[in-house]
């Protein structure tokens, strides 16, 4: 799990560098995040369970394989294959709609439940995304037909700029789950083992038919929203100062080394393993080649009339030099 | 052969799709137990059972959302809006996650969801039951729209909606529920491809395009105006998007005269779209400016005003004695 939040933390960082040199498109790092997605996908079986992210968790999805990242580089390149995770990989594509993917969700364990395949549905989402209608309707339906979901509340204390105060007037967002008729589980989201311990449970619960359970991940924003972000207009400082001294990186680290389990080879070699990765996976994305007319394949199976002559202009025009 | 309603036609196919495939699934508002407001899934939670018939909570964006992922889990969806001017309530998961399934996917995920919804004037409902907003969802990349016009094309497209691997809109006109009749199969065994008109009446002085409900008054005007001896052509489109260019510009180019009627409003609306398409491909064959007989600029009205808003009989004739006045 650590090295899965080291990899998470070097991606996320990596990426934002690559933004402000230009290299790649807008990010929301996963700084401070970490402990959350590590810990939910090590209590998961990737060849059976879902994902559905937000725009946060690809860097630390590593669990589910090093594809997610060299996808998200794409996708982060502005390449459209970077939100096709390939078959097999159970990863849906990434979510700009805040809490649009809670009701996918949802749709899907209800599809697997229906067919009798293994596997639950875990959807990711911030506690601003936690006041959106999707949520709401999602999570009561959920309930009513004991579909096998986790809905993992990563609450980061803020929505870009507002605070959760503004969000909700309930004591926590766990509370919420009684209105649903399901558990409501608030764990510590710096700590990858309180998470892991809580979706294992939340898993088996869901497995075993007795439906959804709504999770509270409390964690610290670290720094930006996006890279197009600038906390320090909303966030106190010490506020910032107090959420980087409870990094969940480097105190799972400092904890696993107190126990022997952790040392500076083993931290060189998660660092450098990371690092290789990313440096493959932006090489990559940008070196991958792309047709001018790739955004008309895949709106529908076969193009409509209009589509192929609309095509076939564009593609007049790039041969001329002026599309 | 025996004579059926269009919601006749509807049950009878939805039941056909089910049987043929098990991974169909039929969810919405009252349509289990109830059969639908209108009847449309009358008797389907009986044959099929209360896994693959549900009532779901009353939620739109849920009905709408949770059809992405049952696609995305191997499923046929074949949700129900209850009537389209809620869809509003679920507006975000239908233009920015349906339509985006397959495109977000690139391709990895097939989206053979079939969005059924009634809609229009003409029966005296409360607000919002009766918009027709068609034209707003065909600007949505990503959706078929398809607008039967009586019983058998409702069988035949909804059959065509259901076995394709796109999001499909299928829009009914609650006015033809029980008055559109056709004489159909026992079987019921028909399949309509989608995107083709059909040219339901021919006539040489003047052609009036139409789509759903609107062809059965578009049919009653080319009667009217037959007994002066015009010669009025009636085309039904049947399917908005994808739309039926030729078969569009064969006629009118033939006719050089064309009204094009709707129940929507008229800014913006999906006339506008057919008549800047005519505008393109028959420009020099037009002898008369392309007339629309539309809903107005305004809400839908509530019921005693309805028969002055929805485009009737008279006004269509008007519409088309207006485009032959024209000198060639």
């Amino acid at each position: 799990m650590l090295r899965t939040m080291i990899a998470a933390r070097i991606y996320s960082t990596r990426c934002f560098n690559l933004q402000r040199q230009g290299r790649l498109g807008t990010m929301a790092p996963v700084d401070g995040n970490e402990a959350v997605v590590v810990g939910t996908t090590y209590a998961l079986q990737p060849e059976h369970d879902w994902i559905f992210p937000q725009y946060r968790e690809q860097y630390a999805l590593g669990r589910y394989g090093d594809e997610v990242i060299r996808r998200h580089a794409l996708y982060l390149a502005g390449h459209p294959e970077g939100s096709n995770y390939p078959a097999g990989l159970n990863v849906f594509p990434c979510q700009i709609s805040l809490a649009a993917q809670v009701p996918h969700a949802v749709g899907m364990a209800w599809g697997l439940m229906r067919q009798g395949l293994a596997g639950v549905a875990v959807a990711f989402f911030g506690d601003g995304a936690s006041s959106e209608g999707d949520f709401y309707e999602a999570a009561n339906f959920a309930a009513v037909i004991k579909a096998p979901v986790v809905f993992m509340l990563v609450n980061n204390g803020w929505a870009i700029s507002t605070p959760t105060s503004m969000q909700t007037a309930a004591v926590t967002f766990a509370d919420k789950a009684a209105a649903f008729g399901m558990p409501g589980v608030r764990v510590d989201g710096c700590d990858p083992i309180a998470v892991w311990e809580v979706v294992t449970a939340a898993r088996a619960r869901a497995v075993a038919g007795e439906g959804p359970t709504l999770i509270e991940a409390v964690t610290h924003r670290l720094g930006h929203h996006t890279t197009a972000d600038d906390p320090t207009r909303y966030i106190p400082v010490e506020q910032l100062a107090a959420a980087r001294a409870a990094d969940p990186v480097p105190t799972f680290a400092a904890q696993l080394r107190s126990v022997g389990l952790w040392d500076d080879e083993l931290q060189a070699d998660a660092e450098a393993a990371a690092n290789a990765v990313i440096d493959d996976a932006v090489d990559q994305a940008l070196a991958r080649p792309l047709a001018p007319d790739a955004f008309f394949d895949h709106v529908f199976a076969q193009p409509t009339p209009r589509m192929r002559r609309q095509r076939a202009q564009l593609l007049e025009l790039e041969a001329e030099g002026r599309s | 052969m025996t004579v059926r309603t269009m919601i006749e036609a509807i049950n009878l196919t939805l039941a056909r799709e089910m049987a043929r495939d098990d991974r169909v699934i039929v969810f919405g508002e009252d349509v289990g137990v109830n059969g639908g407001v209108f009847r449309a899934t009358d008797g389907l939670i009986d044959r099929f059972g209360r896994d693959r018939v549900v009532d779901t909570p009353l939620a739109e964006a849920l009905i709408l959302g949770t059809a992405v992922g049952l696609a995305a889990a191997g499923m046929v969806p074949v949700p129900e809006i209850q009537f389209l001017g809620f869809s509003y309530q679920g507006f975000h998961q239908l233009a920015g996650q349906i339509a985006r399934l397959r495109y977000r996917s690139n391709g990895r995920f097939d989206a053979p969801i079939t969005i059924r919804a009634p809609f229009g004037g003409g029966v005296r409902t409360p607000e919002l039951h009766s918009e027709a907003i068609e034209g707003q969802l065909a600007n949505i990349p990503g959706l078929k729209v398809v607008m039967p016009s009586g019983a058998r094309n409702a069988a035949g497209l909804l059959a065509a909606a259901i076995r394709d691997p796109d999001p499909v809109l299928f829009l009914e006109p609650l006015r033809g529920y029980r008055s559109l009749r056709d004489d159909l199969p026992d079987d019921l065994d028909l399949v309509e491809p989608i995107g083709r008109a059909e040219l339901v009446r021919d006539g040489e002085d003047v052609v009036i395009v139409a789509w759903s409900y609107q062809v059965e008054v578009a049919r009653r005007a080319a009667k009217e105006l037959a007994e002066d001896g015009i010669s009025v052509a009636v085309l039904d489109l049947r399917s908005l998007v994808p739309l039926d260019i030729d078969s569009l510009a064969a006629v009118v180019s033939r006719c050089g005269r064309v009204v094009v009627a709707e129940e929507a409003p008229q800014t913006a609306g999906f006339g506008g779209e057919v008549v800047a398409t005519i505008v393109e491909h028959c420009f020099y064959d037009l002898v008369a400016p392309p007339e629309r007989v539309s809903g107005y600029d305004v809400p839908f009205p509530m019921a005693q005003l309805e028969d002055r808003y929805v485009p009737s009989v008279g006004r269509v004739v008007a519409g088309c004695r207006r485009v032959l006045e024209v000198a060639p």
